[in-house]
């Protein structure tokens, strides 16, 4: 029997998870102690109530939209006005409380042009936010007042006009700052999928015209929870100002909007907990591999690229793929299948990441005939050989995944089946 | 006493082609009226028509005596009437349960609300466990519908149509594609869950016409030649020409 | 005043009959596949970049002909071995592959040729000056992109209209599924039409790359407003695309041409108002934002755009 006959259970459930995450959130910067990781960290915070917030229109509502960094820019420039206000001592607001304005100045564009854009659905309504980005973007240079031009808007987060007594000059601060609102946006995130109105948004996905009939209008349904939407953009708006202390005219832009959908989507659209591992995870490859090649940008576009044509439910929807198995009892027939395809995956990779560093080495280094330094070798990309064996490992990894992916698909049959028979039983 | 449903001098044409060429019918309170009619008659249009789904041409639709024709299908479905559709059309990636709390919601007041649990709201839940006993499903009670028999999704449909508790219910051939035990099983429960309501049905089985209709009108090329009681029907020459073709 | 509005006409024009070669090819692309190529502006790109070097070999007319071709057989790989398998997952999944294709695309042009601009040049034949007119010249090159935007445009409409596989495409826009059942190949048409919008993309590249600047950013430059344009027009409309990228065309050229504020105009009206506000700025920034204030409004108010026959 489903545990949901017992709410108790459920609830017991979800507060345990919720809890970890706070520890876990208390705890990482006593285990990451540099300041470098400490302010990847509250990087990841910030896009985590992002991607969270991505995910409440094309995960929750179906809805794809290309311009969702307007409400996230728009909030924090809002945000740094509002600091820079107190600063100014033309306004008193305490910083603990400064990403409400960017939330509340989220929402009201959200209103604004949620009500033109969600009377549409599908590709037509992605088409309307991809326009209302691009406008925005472009309406940076006419209101430099408010975008501050070329060089963007920047101020001081040290307002001394605190609730607590922290300054927020330190990065810990800012970083517990960001976790506490990182965990109470995703916690409301989280129970508005439980309200009558996040049940609808799912019926709007699934089938519009049955919501219809059951009494409903698609197009307000889908209004209020954008609006909302907005609101928690405009939140990790906020925290972005406040970390970063500038704000620019790219923050509204379609590469941040960009950004965002590349994120939720690699993470996991429809379970709850993808946006956090895509934001996460993105967030990590894009610093890293930022510092390691210049080709991170390619990497995640390949990523992207794979992932829609083999993997639609990005990392979440393979990991809950997998409850149902481990329930049963099954999952440890997948452990064969899986370790076998780790060698050819990792001889597949390696032979593309060769090719391309050599591929970026040889257009952008000054002096392309100097080795470069890759897995612990050094390599000439000038040298043929180089190329052949890169070239030859990516292929014999190919042809090898390709094999393996048939015994695992053979297996997940298998295992499919097991489950029926052990249903029928019941 | 006003009735149920009025449709006076229904059209609809789509190009040049007009599909429903006047029709009138009125549904007293309670009734239980089924049409019936050729392939390509238009019944399926007429519930389009009736439910909003698709504009009128021309002519007016009543319920309870206020025109619901020009309102868009939340608000007809707000004033009392529901409908189910001929190709199941379910939330596919909800539950049963879900699918039936989905249909709970805008009649018990939710409306969009952001500030209710649904979780936690006993009288909501309740009521959608009855309406799962009601329909036998509950064992399948957390089963993505798109998992359910064919048969389970006609009978989850026709649960869904009735759930919000509107008073005119329109079925669209729901036993269609049914097994014969199937078949009479779906009758015994449109029998039980339109008690007191005005029901509409479109049906092929003349099986199930008979057996649950008080009136019948026959749809024709877009026109009702002959609207009678089941046994006069049978016997009505006209009917016996345009439709059963003997 | 009237020779910058004969030259701001022109150069309209010319613009807007660039922004058709692209837009043909995507609306041709929506219109039978009903996939919205995110990634068009990249091919146009990669066009551009193949004509660079292609050009060094073989000189400009070589590439002319070439670089589409390759970047139309490109276009056929891409929907063979990527497209295809996404189908059937819908169109959303569709446009998010076209949009990952954009990230890719457009790193692997740094990868192979660099992060700076390359020097693909006007050709020699062509650089001269065609005419002058009020003391300013109008280079030869300025005409031949004309000359091969309305040949090209009568080229499309006549393949279109005459010829047999240009009937099936046609017949695909309205009917799909009847197309399917008469026994065409409906799949390999789709590789064809992909192929065809993205090589008229490529030739786009051709003609634009030296008249502008060849440089990774050219993609991104012109992949939103070449959106707008498809979308104005009517989606799949190629009538629609010609209108809509004239309309463009002139409305960005002559707005960057206005140095003046609305309330300069009420100034010289003698009403002295507004100077600080919204009013004040200068009208030559409205330019930018402009396509998009009116894609928006279009697709609010009339879906189908200008010429479009159907929503999206």
């Amino acid at each position: 029997m489903s545990t949901s006959n017992f709410p108790g259970g459920a609830i017991v459930r979800h507060a345990a998870v919720w809890i970890a995450a706070i520890v876990v959130i208390i705890v990482m910067p006593y285990v990451f102690t540099s300041s470098s990781s400490v302010s990847m960290m509250s990087q990841m915070g910030v896009f985590i109530v992002f991607a969270l917030s991505y995910n409440m229109l094309l995960g929750e509502a179906g809805m794809l939209s290309f311009g969702h960094a307007v409400y996230f820019g728009l909030g924090g420039f809002l945000t740094l006005h509002a600091i820079r206000a107190v600063n100014d001592d033309v306004w008193s607001f305490p910083l603990e409380l400064m990403p409400l304005v960017g939330g509340l100045g989220g929402l009201a564009f959200g209103v604004i042009f949620g009500s033109v854009s969600t009377r549409r659905a599908g590709v037509t309504f992605a088409m309307i936010t991809l326009g209302i980005g691009a406008m925005v973007e472009a309406s940076a240079n006419m209101f430099t007042n408010f975008f501050g031009g070329e060089s963007g808007v920047s101020g001081n987060r040290v307002t001394e006009v605190t609730l607590l007594p922290f300054s927020y000059g330190p990065q810990i601060e800012v970083y517990y700052l960001i976790g506490a609102w990182t965990i109470v946006a995703a916690l409301l995130m989280f129970l508005l999928t439980k309200t009558p109105l996040g049940r609808m948004a799912n019926a709007v996905r699934d089938n519009p015209e049955r919501a219809q009939f059951v009494g409903y209008s698609t197009t307000i349904a889908r209004f209020i929870q954008f609006a909302l939407s907005g609101f928690f953009a405009g939140i990790a708006g906020g925290l972005f100002a406040i970390l970063f202390e500038i704000m620019t005219a790219p923050n509204v832009g379609l590469i941040q909007s960009g950004a965002v959908l590349l994120m939720t989507f690699i993470g996991g659209l429809g379970v709850f907990f993808g946006p956090i591992i895509g934001a996460v995870l993105v967030t990590y490859m894009q610093i890293a591999l930022s510092g390691f090649s210049e080709g991170w940008i390619l990497y995640f576009g390949l990523l992207f690229v794979l992932m829609v044509m083999y993997v639609p439910n990005g990392i979440a929807g393979v990991i809950v793929s997998h409850f149902a198995p481990w329930q049963a009892g099954l999952a440890h027939r997948f452990a064969v299948p899986y370790l076998l395809a780790i060698v050819p995956a990792l001889l597949a990779l390696a032979g593309l990441v060769t090719m391309i560093e050599m591929g970026y080495h040889l257009s952008l280094a000054y002096d392309p005939s100097r080795p470069i330094e890759l897995f612990g070798m050094e390599i000439t990309a000038t040298s043929v050989a180089a190329w052949v064996v890169a070239v030859a490992l990516f292929a014999a990894g190919l042809v090898a995944l390709r094999w393996v992916a048939g015994r695992i698909r053979q297996r997940w049959g298998e295992v499919n089946q097991a489950m029926d028979a052990q249903r029928a039983k019941q | 006493m006003t009735d149920a449903l009025t449709l006076s001098q229904v059209k609809k044409r789509f190009g040049p082609a007009e599909i429903i060429r006047g029709v009138d019918l009125a549904l007293a309170p309670g009734e239980r009226h089924a049409i019936i009619g050729p392939n390509g008659a238009g019944k399926s249009t007429l519930f389009n028509l009736i439910s909003g789904r698709y504009p009128l041409s021309s002519g007016q639709v009543q319920l309870h005596g206020r025109r619901i024709s020009g309102l868009a299908p939340h608000q007809i479905n707000r004033r009392g009437l529901s409908r189910s559709f001929q190709i199941t059309n379910l939330f596919q990636r909800m539950t049963v349960f879900e699918n039936l709390r989905c249909a709970l919601l805008w009649a018990r007041g939710y409306g969009y609300s952001f500030w209710h649990l649904v979780g936690r709201q006993s009288a909501l839940n309740e009521e959608a466990e009855q309406h799962l006993e009601k329909l036998g499903l509950q064992k399948r009670r957390d089963v993505p519908a798109s998992l359910l028999t064919y048969a389970e999704q006609r009978t989850l449909e026709i649960g869904t149509t009735i759930a919000g508790g509107a008073n005119v219910i329109l079925l669209d051939e729901p036993t269609a594609g049914m097994s014969l035990s199937e078949r009479d099983h779906a009758i015994e429960l449109i029998r039980n869950v339109t008690v007191d309501k005005t029901l509409l049905i479109v049906e092929h089985d003349m099986g199930v016409v008979f057996d649950l209709a008080d009136r019948i009108s026959v749809l024709v090329y877009g026109q009702i030649i002959a609207s009678d009681e089941p046994d006069q029907i049978r016997g009505n020459a006209e009917v016996q020409n345009a439709y059963l073709g003997t | 005043m009237i020779e910058s509005v004969v030259f701001s006409l022109l150069n309209g024009v010319l613009y807007g009959m660039l922004l058709f070669m692209l837009a043909s090819g995507l609306t041709l692309i929506f219109g039978m596949m009903g996939v919205l190529n995110f990634a068009h502006a990249s091919f146009y790109m990669l066009g551009a970049y193949c004509a660079y070097s292609i050009s060094q070999v073989l000189g400009f007319w070589g590439a002319l002909v070439i670089a589409p071709i390759i970047v139309g057989l490109l276009g056929a790989l891409i929907e063979r071995v990527g497209l295809r398998n996404v189908h059937k997952h819908g169109h959303v999944a569709e446009l998010l592959f076209t949009f990952g294709l954009v990230y890719v695309i457009d790193e692997l042009v740094i990868l192979v040729w660099g992060q700076l601009p390359v020097d693909y040049r006007i050709p020699e034949a062509l650089d001269f000056t065609l005419f002058s007119l009020y003391g300013s010249d109008f280079p030869a090159y300025r005409g031949f992109i004309l000359f091969m935007a309305v040949a090209m445009f009568v080229a499309i409409y006549l393949l279109l209209v005459r010829t047999r596989v240009g009937m099936i495409i046609r017949a695909s826009l309205s009917h799909p599924d009847m197309v399917g059942a008469l026994g065409h190949n409906v799949p390999r048409i789709f590789t064809f039409v992909f192929a065809f919008g993205t090589g008229l993309a490529g030739l786009a590249g051709v003609m634009a790359g030296n008249y502008f600047i060849t440089e990774p950013g050219m993609a991104f430059a012109m992949g939103p407003i070449v959106f707008v344009v498809v979308v104005l027009g009517g989606l799949g409309s190629l009538g629609g695309a010609l209108v809509a990228s004239l309309i463009i065309g002139l409305v960005t050229t002559f707005a960057v041409g206005m140095n003046y504020s609305i309330a300069d105009m009420l100034a010289s009206a003698g009403i002295a108002f507004g100077q600080d506000s919204v009013l004040g700025i200068n009208l030559s920034r409205f330019g930018p934002m402009l396509p998009y204030l009116l894609m928006v409004l279009i697709l609010i108010f009339r879906p189908r755009g200008l010429m479009g026959s159907r929503e999206s």
